[in-house]
């Protein structure tokens, strides 16, 4: 492959149609004859419903009232997406009469506008058995349990003794944190339009994973997925929450289905922190201990995180600390708090941006009781290989990024002491941190089909929730087949297309993009074959070791001639389209073998307001090691987005709950806060040039979640280092800094 | 949302009519949209009130009369604003985002609802909402709340920004009603809630805010509007001060000051005002005048930190305004 387009920094192909409003989200798929739907969400926290007054069905435009006492009863057939907790049962939507949270769809009204759908809704009398919901995992009544073997990850895991280390080491370390729920709050709200065909199904619904999406439906309905149809070719912002198939596609499904019209459905900004999961809220203690020189010798970490009662959310929250820093003796464990809430989901960087946060304030805590520096310490404890696996990492470049970074960001004008440096009257404070997130790569399919015009359309059942799939896919296609970028079409979000895994886990341009390299090598092979075929080519009967592709003409090796482009030797065919579909696993063997990981390190500079306890970033920088940048403007612009969101994670973002019911009391885009753009005054992205070739062919580990993690610790590692106060609590806010 | 009539005015006289028989004036409606949306406000005929010759923005000597629908962004942009009363021009780009400012008006900027979480909830007790049916943050959250003025019926805070300026500046609302025109201080347009949180302000039926006079003074060039939040921009205040000094050779002449985010309404801080009258403008008489702000406030669990934040605004704002050059 001769690269012209991997490696530039492209602009966005679809980037035209968003700012000009032609690409279309999925409400926007308006269906002739359409009715609208209006999800009634439960007002009590726990309990049961008692009864429903039907007078509100007589409501001009009303087409239908659904619940639990005149829902069919859907076969919900067993059926886990990767992306699904591998214990417990989904909810069981207008099943039964039963409230296991606040928010908890109790009733449906499908109305044919959406203001009289929303006025029958209101009017809808519901009585209730209420009883007193268990919300905050430090409830008393909170019980924290070992969560089932999942497979995917262990609950414990321990090398050495690290109690009896602990004890003996020369400097220690115990602290807490406390990390708030998050809720995702995209812009984009989430929304399904569902049209039913006699038995066939097709859902235009705001999906990260469409081929999920089409199985879980046709499981919850007993239906064919094949007739199962789920189309969405753009995402307006998700970070996890539109990876699973939540309550309210089904409804859309039902409610269509009931009243034989196209129904649309979309949640309310409010109803999008009652059933669309969120980043659950964390417990964690983390003790370290270390030699006088700074060698750690004990790491204890203890991380607990809400769950609901019906199924076990886990996510990789001390997955980090098993194989972050080079230490003898290691314990991890990791328990979940069952509560009368719904169940969590993957935010952006899920387990590493907790469980990170945990490691790597503790670190700083005991750089200062070393008096180390921060860099220096995560040096000495850097470790040659996985020490958790004993297996080598594919490629690692933790200290190059703390080498780079320190230097553009200026790390050597900090002075150690807290409460050391100043601006006029406000503190300010340098802190640094590492980031982590697994190179995963899930099984992916392609399709690429070379027309006889010359050019090539690339098919995928991806996403492209905002990093720019659509652009980095096509620069993959368009290097593999060696034709200009715009000679390739890339098509994503439909479940018609081959099966892509979730997008989600950092892991679209490594499972995808190998994917549709692999389709497009295929599709050259069969146009070798299809060339040796036709006694007028120059390749005929030449086998595909005698010839090469060079610039998307196929030629003799190393010859002179420029060849036959794919035009041509479509077009000798009689012009039908070559088309090959393939599918892409990593090699089981590679897993084995390496530890794969993308790196970070993360610098932070913030200001702290001695008087009123504001903290503020003032600059940021991440540098990060990840492998091949396929394009360098998506990848700084994915970074950038991931480093906002720690921002978010660490001074502003948090969904309260009233612990009376469990609702949420900032469900709102004004009460809930993320950063703004004041807010994020000076952010700089580095990466090191890692080359990286066991990952996958492509050698990219993503970039997704890695930008996100260490951003939070940073940031409270300057706090502390401007204000000499360690804040227990995420987010960080007024209340915690005042009187520093 | 529920359907309702709208009606557009061509007169103060057709407006004040149509509200005297039952229509609720609509100015740039992001406060009285957002709440019918979300059908806490439910109101069946509006009167449309932005064809009214209410959009002067005056100087009147060393007064400013800034009609009632001069938008926030006018206001703030105001050559006269910004020569005569500057903090008001502060105060107005604190709030809210450049988008509402540039629909939001001044009148209607008063007469915004409280950001109470349960007041947006329909299915919580809220008295402010619906009377008799409780205060759900009293024992819940009440994070954002206020410590002064809260009564057990309610303790939500006004949440504008520009009457806390406007309220320490003396400024006087005019109104014209169905019994003609009444002048009377900004300060007073706002009722504490005692046990009646649904009446929030003194407007009589039909009564419509035609202009804010702002009286011109000495302390203009020494005045500032600190408003303290979590995000830089578009968050309402947790706590905010406006400070306006007038000062002669480092001594303090006169004080004036009004806080947001700790009042049932913007509150004037008098007692810290009489306090710092004849004394030197350093930071020791601010900390020991703004400790006053404290007297009769009454934290709950979740605002209790905003007895430690409203002083330290305070005196912070107290620099500020004597350090303006
Ligand atoms: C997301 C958000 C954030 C905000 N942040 C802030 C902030 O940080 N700081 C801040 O100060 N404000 C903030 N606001 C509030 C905003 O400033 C007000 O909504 C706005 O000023 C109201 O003006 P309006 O013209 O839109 O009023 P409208 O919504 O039209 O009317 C509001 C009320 O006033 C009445 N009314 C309007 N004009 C008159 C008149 N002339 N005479 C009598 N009655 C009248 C109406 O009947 C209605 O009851 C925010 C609002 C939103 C939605
Ligand atoms: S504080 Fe006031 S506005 Fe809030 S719930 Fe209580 S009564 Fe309603």
């Amino acid at each position: 492959m001769n690269p012209q387009a991997i490696g530039k920094p492209l602009t966005r192909i679809d980037g035209r149609a968003k700012v000009t409003g032609a690409a279309r989200y999925a409400a926007e798929f308006n269906q002739p004859n359409q009715a609208y739907a209006v999800i009634v969400s439960s007002t009590i926290g726990l309990g049961r419903i008692t009864g429903i007054d039907p007078a509100a069905e007589h409501l001009p435009g009303v087409l239908a009232i659904i619940s639990h006492l005149n829902a069919p009863r859907l076969p919900y057939n067993p059926h886990k997406g990767g992306i699904d907790p591998s214990y417990g049962e989904r909810l069981h939507v207008l099943q039964d009469d039963q409230v296991r949270f606040y928010g908890q769809p109790v009733a449906l009204v499908v109305a044919d506008t959406l203001v009289r759908a929303e006025r029958a809704a209101a009017a809808l009398r519901i009585t209730y058995d209420a009883q007193h919901p268990i919300v905050g995992p430090r409830d008393k009544q909170a019980k924290p349990i070992a969560p089932e073997a999942d497979g995917r990850l262990e609950a414990d895991n321990v090398r050495g003794d690290p109690e009896a280390a602990l004890a003996s080491a020369a400097v220690a370390v115990d602290i807490t944190s406390d990390i708030a729920r998050q809720n995702h709050h995209p812009m984009e709200p989430h929304a399904t339009i569902a049209a039913w065909d006699g038995d066939r199904l097709t859902l235009w619904s705001k999906s990260q994973f469409v081929a999920n999406e089409q199985e879980e439906i046709a499981a919850v309905f007993g239906m064919a997925p094949e007739n199962v149809q789920v189309i969405c070719p753009f995402v307006g912002g998700a970070f996890g929450t539109s990876l699973r198939t939540w309550p309210h596609v089904t409804l859309a499904a039902l409610a269509a289905r009931q009243v034989g019209r196209p129904v649309k459905l979309a949640l309310t900004r409010r109803q999008m922190s009652f059933t669309t999961g969120h980043r659950p809220r964390t417990l964690q203690r983390m003790a370290l201990g270390a030699t006088r020189d700074g060698r750690l010798t004990s790491i204890i970490h203890e991380g607990t995180g809400e769950t609901s009662r019906y199924e076990q959310f886990i996510e990789s929250l001390t997955s980090g600390t098993d194989f972050m820093y080079s230490c003898p003796n290691v314990r991890t464990r990791y328990r979940l708090v069952p509560l009368d809430t719904g169940t969590p989901t993957y935010m952006r960087g899920p387990g590493e941006a907790s469980g990170m946060y945990a490691l790597e304030t503790a670190l700083d805590e005991l750089a200062y009781k070393l008096g180390i520096d921060p860099i220096e310490l995560r040096r000495r404890n850097e470790p040659r290989i996985d020490e958790s696996t004993n297996r080598p990492f594919s490629s690692r470049s933790l200290m190059a990024c703390y080498d780079i970074g320190a230097e553009r960001f200026g790390w050597a004008k900090r002075t150690p002491e807290p409460q050391s440096m100043r601006d006029g009257r406000l503190l300010i404070g340098m802190g640094t941190a590492t980031a982590t997130y697994p190179a995963m790569q899930f099984p992916a399919s392609a399709r690429a089909r070379l027309l006889a015009d010359g050019t090539a359309e690339i098919e995928s059942a991806a996403s492209d929730m905002g990093p720019g799939t659509y652009t980095s896919m096509t620069q993959v296609a368009a290097d593999t087949l060696g034709i200009p970028v715009g000679r390739v079409r890339f098509s994503l979000g439909n479940s018609d297309f081959p099966p892509a895994p979730p997008h989600g886990g950092s892991q679209t341009m490594a499972a995808v993009g190998s994917a549709i390299r692999a389709a497009c090598l295929a599709v050259q092979d069969l146009l070798v074959e299809r060339a040796a075929a036709n006694p007028r080519s120059p390749a005929h009967n030449m086998g595909k070791e005698a010839l090469e592709w060079v610039d998307g003409h196929l030629r003799r090796k190393g010859g002179a001639a420029s060849g036959q482009s794919y035009a041509e030797i479509v077009g000798a065919a009689g012009g039908v389209p070559v088309e090959a579909t393939v599918s892409v696993a990593r090699d089981p063997e590679i897993d084995n073998k390496y530890s794969m990981h993308a790196f970070g390190a993360v610098f932070v500079e913030v200001s702290v307001d001695p008087d009123v306890g504001i903290a503020r970033v003032r600059r940021a920088l991440g540098a990060y090691g990840a492998g091949r940048i396929v394009n360098p403007r998506l990848a700084r612009s994915q970074c950038l987005g991931g480093m906002i969101g720690g921002i978010g994670m660490a001074l502003m973002e948090h969904t309260s709950l009233d612990a009376r019911d469990g609702r949420p009391v900032n469900a709102h885009m004004a009460e809930y806060l993320l950063p703004v753009n004041l807010d994020i005054p000076d952010l700089d992205v580095l990466f090191v040039d890692e080359v990286d070739p066991h990952v996958n062919p492509l050698g990219v580990k993503g970039l997704g979640e890695v930008s996100l993690v260490g951003m939070a610790p940073a940031i409270a590692n300057a706090v502390f280092h401007a204000t000499g106060r360690r804040i227990h609590e995420l987010p960080i806010r007024i209340e915690h800094l005042l009187g520093v | 949302m529920i359907p309702f009539s709208l009606q557009k005015a061509s007169s103060v006289g057709d407006a004040i009519a149509a509200a005297r028989a039952g229509a609720r004036y609509i100015a740039g409606g992001t406060t009285l949209v957002d709440l019918m949306r979300e059908e806490v406000e439910q109101p069946d005929r509006l009167v449309d009130i932005n064809a009214l010759p209410l959009k002067r923005l005056q100087a009147d000597g060393d007064d400013l009369v800034i009609g009632a629908l001069v938008t926030m962004s006018a206001c703030a942009a105001h050559p006269d604003v910004k020569r005569l009363q500057p903090v008001i021009s502060e105060a107005l780009l604190e709030g809210a985002s450049p988008q509402l400012r540039n629909l939001a008006t001044m009148g209607g900027n008063l007469l915004q609802r409280t950001r109470c979480p349960y007041f947006r909830m329909l299915d919580a007790g809220c008295n402010k909402r619906t009377p008799d049916s409780g205060c759900s943050a009293m024992d819940g959250y009440n994070g954002n709340h206020a410590v002064l003025g809260t009564s057990s019926h309610c303790l939500a805070t006004h949440a504008s920004d520009v009457a806390v300026a406007l309220v320490a500046l003396d400024a006087t609302m005019q109104v014209l009603g169905p019994n003609g025109e009444r002048t009377f201080p900004v300060e007073d347009l706002f009722r504490l809630p005692g046990t009646t949180p649904h009446l929030e302000h003194t407007l009589q039926p039909g009564e419509l805010i035609t202009a804010i006079r702002v009286p011109g003074g000495r302390y203009a060039p020494r005045a500032r509007y600190l408003k303290v939040r979590d995000r830089s921009s578009y968050e309402f205040a947790v706590v905010s001060a406006a400070a306006l000094l007038d000062l002669e050779n480092g001594v303090i002449r006169e004080a004036r000051i009004a806080c947001g985010g700790v009042g049932t309404k913007p509150w004037r801080m008098r007692a810290c005002e009489q306090a710092l009258a004849g004394r030197p403008a350093d930071r020791s008489s601010f900390e020991l005048a703004a400790r006053l702000s404290l007297a009769g406030a009454q934290a709950r669990s979740g605002n209790k930190f905003k007895m430690e934040l409203m002083p330290a605004t305070i005196v912070r704002a107290l620099e500020l305004a004597r350090d303006v050059p």
